[in-house]
């Protein structure tokens, strides 16, 4: 089971460099899906075997209600937004997309070195967790600073949250399920939001060049 | 073992023409077409061979000698490359490096024969071959010292003696990194859809053609063989990888190569049917994206508590 759970982790390392290298917005958003669908299987792999009935039961909520959101319900809604704002790529990111494949590379390399040095109080369940969760921050915040387009931000902000997400997963014994459905609402909610703000900006200025932004005036 | 190697020559002498002309049908099958004859590859080498040559005047001896070195020295590497049974004729301690260098060395002499017929034409098909085998260098070398780490060695023979059964498996991501990575150079370095596409004539696209159109006769079915062969040595090792040899019976071994083999062609052309040709700017990325893969399986390989 633990091989499966670090499989599932390297799949979400090569897709957060998939959508760090990719210009389409939709293929970003799609990754994005993915990567939400692989982590529903996350807690499964993780804690299946040596659950209790009851928290059996919170492992389902979580598995079920990652996968709602975050493959289903996000994609959706940001899919919509693609849709009224009518851009299909990421034209001129401020940082070339070979560069920011590279800085994602050594933030993969350096996320490695800060797993293989931090001291947990229990050692993680599965050796790839802590780089994994560190890379999905990493990245998450390469795309929120050098990205022009709201919509990838917004998969930025997802993929920051999917690391988070996995860094959860070792406290999944502290931890009461409830928050992390708390979270999984909170992430819901700000997507909702940020699609809301990103139609009205697109109506209202035709664009949603990030850059721009701080001409905007009501 | 002498019966073995004269097999061995036979395989490498014969096989590779077919191992085209499948993809070339599985192609045409994926579009609904009825596709060329599955032989055709051997018939357009036969036609070639028995032309006569027509030398530019600015061509010198590296132009003639371009082809013959080139396809000496691929097939050379795959006197290295163990096809079953994982010995091969010239395996030697260090043998790896060896086989990725002469393919890489073939691959020269072919720039260097295109840039000698004096045609700018083939001055910009060079130059593009060699920024992209410069790219997909470092992707086949990590992917191949990924295999080296995990043996504890540089010889083919111990590579493949210590894969383990089944590394497709969830138990060993690193060899399904490193697959991955050889697929992608796999598909840049014999000039496939994602990266150059091999029925074009339209010369802002190509990559591989333009760096031939001058040759003629022999020279040219040098070169096409010699393509095919690299190309099969490549699905070889990729076959080598995914589905490790179970058995120490040569001919069971070589019937179940030929099985990997003609499967790794199915798929080559499958991403060809299904994929559309990146613009050429983009190819440096894809390129540089098989060796961040093949890092990250480095990485994951030199991590405590690996996979």
């Amino acid at each position: 089971m633990i091989q499966d759970a670090n499989f599932i982790l390297l799949i979400v390392i090569v897709l957060d460099l998939y959508i760090v290298s990719s210009s389409r917005l939709d293929t970003c958003v799609n990754a994005t899906a993915l990567q939400g669908a692989a982590l529903a299987f996350l807690p499964f792999a993780l804690w299946w075997k040596q659950a209790s009935s009851g928290e059996m039961i919170g492992l389902l909520l979580i598995g079920a209600g990652t996968f709602v959101v975050k493959s289903l319900l996000i994609p959706f809604l940001i899919f919509r937004s693609i849709r009224e704002a009518n851009v299909r790529r990421e034209v001129e990111p401020s940082i070339s997309l070979h560069f920011s494949l590279f800085t994602a590379a050594v933030f993969v390399a350096g996320s490695f070195w800060m797993a293989s040095i931090v001291v947990f109080p229990q050692s993680p369940p599965a050796s790839l967790i802590v780089p994994a969760a560190f890379v999905g921050v990493l990245v998450g915040f390469l795309l929120l600073v050098s990205r022009q387009k709201a919509i990838t931000q917004v998969v930025g902000y997802l993929i920051l949250e999917n690391g988070i997400f996995i860094f959860g997963q070792i406290l999944f014994k502290e931890l009461p399920f409830i928050v992390e459905l708390g979270i999984l609402l909170d992430l819901l909610v700000g997507v909702l939001v940020m699609g809301i703000a990103i139609n009205h900006i697109s109506r209202q200025f035709d664009h949603i060049d990030v850059n721009r932004l701080d001409e905007l005036k009501g | 073992m002498i019966l073995e190697i004269i097999e061995q020559i036979a395989i490498l002498l014969f096989v590779p023409p077919l191992f085209i002309g499948i993809i070339n049908k599985m192609k045409a099958w994926a579009a609904g077409r009825k596709g060329a004859p599955l032989f055709q590859f051997y018939f357009d080498l036969w036609k070639l061979l028995k032309k006569g040559e027509v030398y530019s005047r600015t061509a010198t001896w590296i132009f003639t000698a371009g082809p013959i070195i080139s396809l000496a020295s691929i097939f050379c590497a795959g006197f290295i490359l163990p096809l079953a049974l994982s010995s091969s004729p010239l395996g030697f301690k260090g043998d790896i490096i060896l086989f990725a260098y002469l393919l890489a060395f073939g691959h020269f002499f072919i720039l260097l024969s295109a840039l000698d017929t004096g045609s700018s034409f083939e001055g910009m098909g060079a130059s593009r071959g060699a920024a992209f085998s410069a790219f997909s260098e470092p992707a086949f070398f990590l992917s191949l010292a990924i295999l080296c780490i995990h043996a504890k060695s540089v010889t083919f023979k111990d590579v493949f003696h210590a894969l383990p059964w089944a590394t497709w498996g969830f138990a060993h991501p690193v060899y399904l990194v490193a697959a991955l990575a050889l697929f992608a150079v796999l598909l840049a370095e014999n000039s496939r859809i994602p990266v150059d596409d091999p029925n074009t004539h339209l010369e802002l696209t190509m990559i591989h053609e333009v760096m031939v159109l001058d040759h003629g006769g022999p020279d040219l079915a040098f070169i096409l063989y010699g393509s095919s062969l690299k190309f099969f040595l490549q699905a070889v090792l990729l076959v080598h990888l995914l589905l490790p040899l179970p058995s120490t019976n040569w001919y069971f071994g070589i019937f179940y190569l030929f099985i990997g083999v003609f499967g790794v062609g199915i798929l080559v052309a499958l991403v060809e049917s299904a994929v559309a040709r990146i613009r050429l700017s983009r190819v440096p990325q894809f390129l540089i994206g098989a060796s961040i893969l093949a890092v990250l399986g480095l990485i994951l390989s030199f991590y405590k508590g690996a996979p």
